[in-house]
């Protein structure tokens, strides 16, 4: 009853092509961004610290592969080396200049990945499809090489691995082992909500249907006057500057460290599952993936040790792991069969079924 | 001395001009010496049996395939190798017989695609949507309404095309290349698949296209009661072959296209 | 002035200066290439049959290889693993037909692409989760592979043959050879082909697809099973196996997906290149190219020829 379209009429055309035409989408929406914030003061360490910051970072990777692999059609398998390229920038600009707002460092680290992702995208024009897919191999399994073997990125230091330095913002520690779960959370989420509002603008406008254009048929689109190389290469650009900044996000303000092995072709797999099961071409299905495939692993953990204990079973951590590998990948079996315009589609479905409930159509 | 970057075409001067066209792939010859010539704002159609090389002819006139020998001249300027998105900036658009539309997108996105060219707004605007990318969105807007008016597509604006029956997608085909404001506009059997009504439909838009706004037109067509009626002037192809060039009367009556088309043994 | 010298002229010096060395890399690379050539050949089946570019089969590798070494261990004599370790890859064809294959069969290849993804990491997961994730010892003894190595005096050194790499190409170029015999002279293989060709024309011959793609998954679980076996001997049997699988791409890349010759000399290429390029080059950048190369010269050579070196040239029709 509350959700109806009756009544709203669209006067103009700015108002006829807005991104969310109901008013209650709107009210929705705004209510999930104040639900959002408030979380930060009234949820606890734990979740914040294990759940939410790690479920926008990954969400940020996947609007960055769906932008790619979802708007653009071309498939790649090198989301977690491109990642990597943000953090190690990001650690590299940090370090050498360490009175400039690590903030900016954070969001212009995206920058490398981008020129790096359009370097490793020229190809594009003339391979296709998986021959693509083993070409953005190559960008994973040579820029991994890259970060093990050039110590130059890890300022030589004998470890071999990144981490956090403490750095602050308006004084407050945001980094580093000072900062607090709840400081981290507030400025990740503020990062992922301006850039999902840019991302947003991008792929409803005009360069959104270019991307798409290539994606349905790239030899009309060309006939459109749609250049296909810059088309595609300004997916690559943009596509990795989402996931260099995710990668930033996640070693400096998740992890508080890491190891060369983080972005490594399992992390490009399970952003790629992230966006499949969510929603190939849909920014909110790269929510709803990130949210099934990172959480469901900790709802295992918590859900299985409680139904086998009353029968005196325990289940190692590795057990869930496994666990979590074979369930994401019948799930992706699953979704593709049933739906293959993952978690968005149903999501649509169900808020078309919401508009005239309880009438059935 | 060198010609304008620009120059005026008055009605009747020849805007493209095929000469001695040929296209082999591997050992098959789709087209062997092909000439002739479109000129301006006339309705040309391109006709002949199945697979004698119509299609390919416009695949060259737009950059698909580039001839093995012979040159296109469009407007005055040679264009031996000229990709498809640079014979679509320089005003040729084109339909397909197997309608190449963008099938997730609405019929409103599918034509605003075609204002590609048009558009100007650069990225850093459209970062943020709105301002100066929005009034450009608005009327681009504006325009593709119009060919929405024009088209009576009006109810099936929203709609994504790949849910739409052949004879509306091949209207929005239609209307994604007017967006284009094309110089030449080739279409690639228009009518297929459709009954008398929309045939008579799509007739009236292609003359109104062609009398109102003084497009040039290249149309492949099968049937000949359209092609009698329409077109200005016809060319036939048979085998990769022109077998014979002129105005519909003249061309109905020539014993070697009667032949074509009964399937006279040579 | 200097780098130009290492990296152009260096590197041959050494090949010349130590020719035995050379003809030890060449070995090594060549056995390497078949064994990639035998896991492409793996793809190459799945693909000229279904049109389905099997992204798992570098993941069956493993899995056969552990169902063995796993029924070893529990005390099936060797031969019967062996036998047994078939049936299981026979099973899983039935059931990546049945719930993998079918449901899927009218999609877009790039949806049955994904699909095998998910596959891949579904038995990643079960296989670790029946058999554990620590590395195993393949049953070399068991299986009367021969050990040991043999030493031949040559060009002013020595080069070892081991006599595992020499059973390891022998066994691997018997099974290509069976392979190309069944696609061309049987009756199955023939059914295969007019498949791969089109599946409506096959359907309406009568060919049932369906036992088609259960026949053509099993030989690639068997070819799946030999190669597990020969890597696993050669490399210990661990979940590390498939990445090395996954080598078998560029093998493809280079010799088309649908060309057996094609994968024994794109498997031969990236074999012998990866070892030379490593062993010559690798000590100038800090080593460990191989695990990047194979790709990276698969990238060059797409960007040369999209099709690969033995593949259909792509026309696209409008």
């Amino acid at each position: 009853m509350l959700y109806r379209e009756a009544g709203q009429f669209k006067t103009n055309y700015i108002a006829d092509s807005a991104i969310f035409p109901l008013r209650q989408d709107r009210i929705g929406l705004g209510l999930i961004i104040v639900a959002a914030y408030a979380l930060a003061f009234i949820g606890n360490s734990f979740l914040l610290q294990a759940v939410m910051i790690p479920f926008l970072v990954f969400s940020l990777a996947s609007i960055g592969l769906n932008i790619l692999t979802g708007y653009t059609g071309l498939l790649s398998l090198g989301t977690g080396a491109f990642m990597g390229v943000g953090a190690y920038a990001c650690y590299k600009l940090m370090t050498a200049f360490p009175e400039v707002n690590v903030i900016v460092w954070i969001l212009l680290s995206g920058f490398f990945s981008a020129a790096i992702g359009a370097l490793f995208g020229l190809p594009s024009l003339r391979i296709k499809g998986f021959y693509l897919a083993v070409a953005t191999l190559a960008a994973q399994f040579f820029l991994q090489w890259c970060f093990i073997r050039i110590p130059w990125l890890v300022n030589y230091n004998v470890s071999g691995a990144l981490d956090a330095p403490l750095r602050t913002l308006f004084g407050t520690p945001i980094m580093g082992p000072n900062a607090t779960p709840q400081t981290r959370y507030l400025v990740v989420l503020t990062i992922v909500i301006l850039l999902t509002w840019l991302a947003s603008n991008l792929v409803h406008g005009r360069i959104g249907r270019m991307w798409i254009a290539i994606r349905d048929m790239d030899l009309a689109a060309e006939l459109m006057g749609i250049r296909p190389l810059q088309t595609k290469l300004l997916a690559f650009a943009v596509s990795s500057y989402y996931c260099g900044v995710a990668g930033a996000l996640l070693v400096f303000l998740w992890y508080g460290g890491a190891e060369y092995d983080v972005f490594n072709i399992n992390q490009s797999f399970f952003i790629l599952f992230m966006v499949i099961i969510g929603g190939l071409g849909s920014l909110i299905g790269s929510f709803f993936g990130a949210a099934l495939i990172f959480i469901l692993p900790i709802v295992l953990g918590i859900v299985l040790p409680a139904m086998l204990s009353p029968f005196g079973l325990s289940v190692g951590a590795d057990v869930i792991e496994h666990l979590r590998f074979m369930i994401v990948g019948a799930l992706i079996i699953f979704f593709l069969i049933v739906e293959p315009h993952g978690l968005a589609r149903l999501w649509q479905i169900g808020k078309q079924k919401l508009l005239v409930w309880p009438f059935p159509y | 001395m060198r010609a304008p970057d620009n120059p005026v075409f008055a009605k009747g001067d020849v805007l493209l001009a095929v000469d001695n066209v040929s296209l082999g792939f591997g050992g098959v010859k789709a087209l062997t010496d092909v000439s002739f010539d479109i000129r301006k704002s006339e309705i040309r159609a391109i006709i002949g049996p199945n697979g004698a090389g119509k299609t390919s002819m416009l695949n060259c006139i737009n950059g698909f395939y580039y001839p093995t020998e012979g040159r296109i001249t469009f407007k005055g300027v040679k264009r031996p190798k000229m990709r498809p998105h640079e014979a679509a900036r320089g005003g040729i658009a084109r339909t397909f017989q197997n309608v190449a539309l963008f099938k997730s997108m609405s019929t409103l996105d599918n034509i605003m695609a075609g204002r590609s060219i048009k558009m100007r707004s650069n990225f850093f605007w459209q970062l943020f949507r709105h301002g100066p990318a929005m009034k450009e969105e608005v009327a681009h807007r504006r325009f593709v309404e119009e060919i929405i008016d024009f088209l009576e597509i009006q109810h099936i604006r929203k709609t994504p095309v790949g849910k739409l029956p052949y004879g509306l997608q091949k209207r929005v085909e239609l209307g994604r290349a007017l967006a284009m404001e094309p110089e030449l506009l080739l279409l690639d059997e228009p009518m297929a698949g459709m009954n008398l009504e929309e045939k008579e439909d799509m007739s009236r838009f292609i003359l109104e296209v062609n009398q109102q706004y003084g497009t040039t037109i290249a149309l492949i067509e099968h049937d000949m009661g359209v092609v009698m009626d329409l077109s200005d002037r016809v060319v036939v192809l048979e085998y990769g072959r022109k077998i014979a060039d002129g105005t519909p009367q003249v061309v109905k009556s020539d014993q070697r296209v009667i032949d074509a088309y009964l399937g006279v043994a040579h | 002035m200097d780098i130009l010298y290492k990296v152009f002229i260096e590197p041959f010096v050494f090949m010349g200066e130590a020719p035995d060395l050379l003809i030890q890399t060449l070995w090594e690379g060549l056995v390497s290439g078949v064994l990639y050539a035998l896991i492409a050949l793996g793809f190459v089946l799945i693909f000229k049959a279904s049109g389905v570019f099997n992204f798992a089969q570098g993941i069956m590798v493993v899995f056969a290889a552990l169902t063995l070494v796993g029924l070893y261990e529990k005390g099936v004599p060797a031969f019967l693993a062996l036998i047994l370790a078939a049936l299981t890859m026979l099973v899983l064809a039935v059931v990546v037909e049945r719930v993998v294959l079918r449901p899927l069969v009218n999609q877009p290849d790039i949806i049955l692409f994904m699909a095998t993804f998910g596959l891949t990491y579904f038995l990643i997961g079960f296989g670790e989760l029946i058999f554990g994730g620590n590395p195993k010892e393949m049953i070399t003894e068991a299986l009367f592979l021969p050990q040991g190595t043999t030493e031949l005096d040559m060009l002013g050194g020595m080069v070892r043959f081991q006599h595992l790499d020499i059973a390891a190409a022998v066994i691997a170029s018997i099974m290509i050879g069976l392979l190309a015999v069944f696609f061309s002279k049987t009756r199955i293989g023939r059914a295969l082909r007019a498949v791969a060709d089109s599946h409506k024309a096959a359907l309406s011959v009568g060919i049932s697809l369906n036992q088609i793609w259960v026949i053509v998954w099993f030989a690639a679980g068997l070819v799946a099973l030999v190669a597990g076996i020969m890597w696993g001997a050669r490399s210990g049997v661990s979940f590390s196996l498939q990445i090395i699988a996954l080598k078998a791409l560029p093998v493809l890349i280079l010799g088309g997906f649908t060309s057996i010759p094609g994968a024994i000399i794109g498997g031969l290429i990236i074999g012998v290149g990866e070892k030379i390029g490593e062993f010559y080059w690798g000590p100038l950048v800090g080593g460990g190219v191989e695990t990047w190369l194979a790709y990276v010269i698969a990238l060059l050579f797409l960007l040369y020829r999209p099709q690969g070196l033995f593949g259909e040239k792509i026309i696209e029709r409008i």
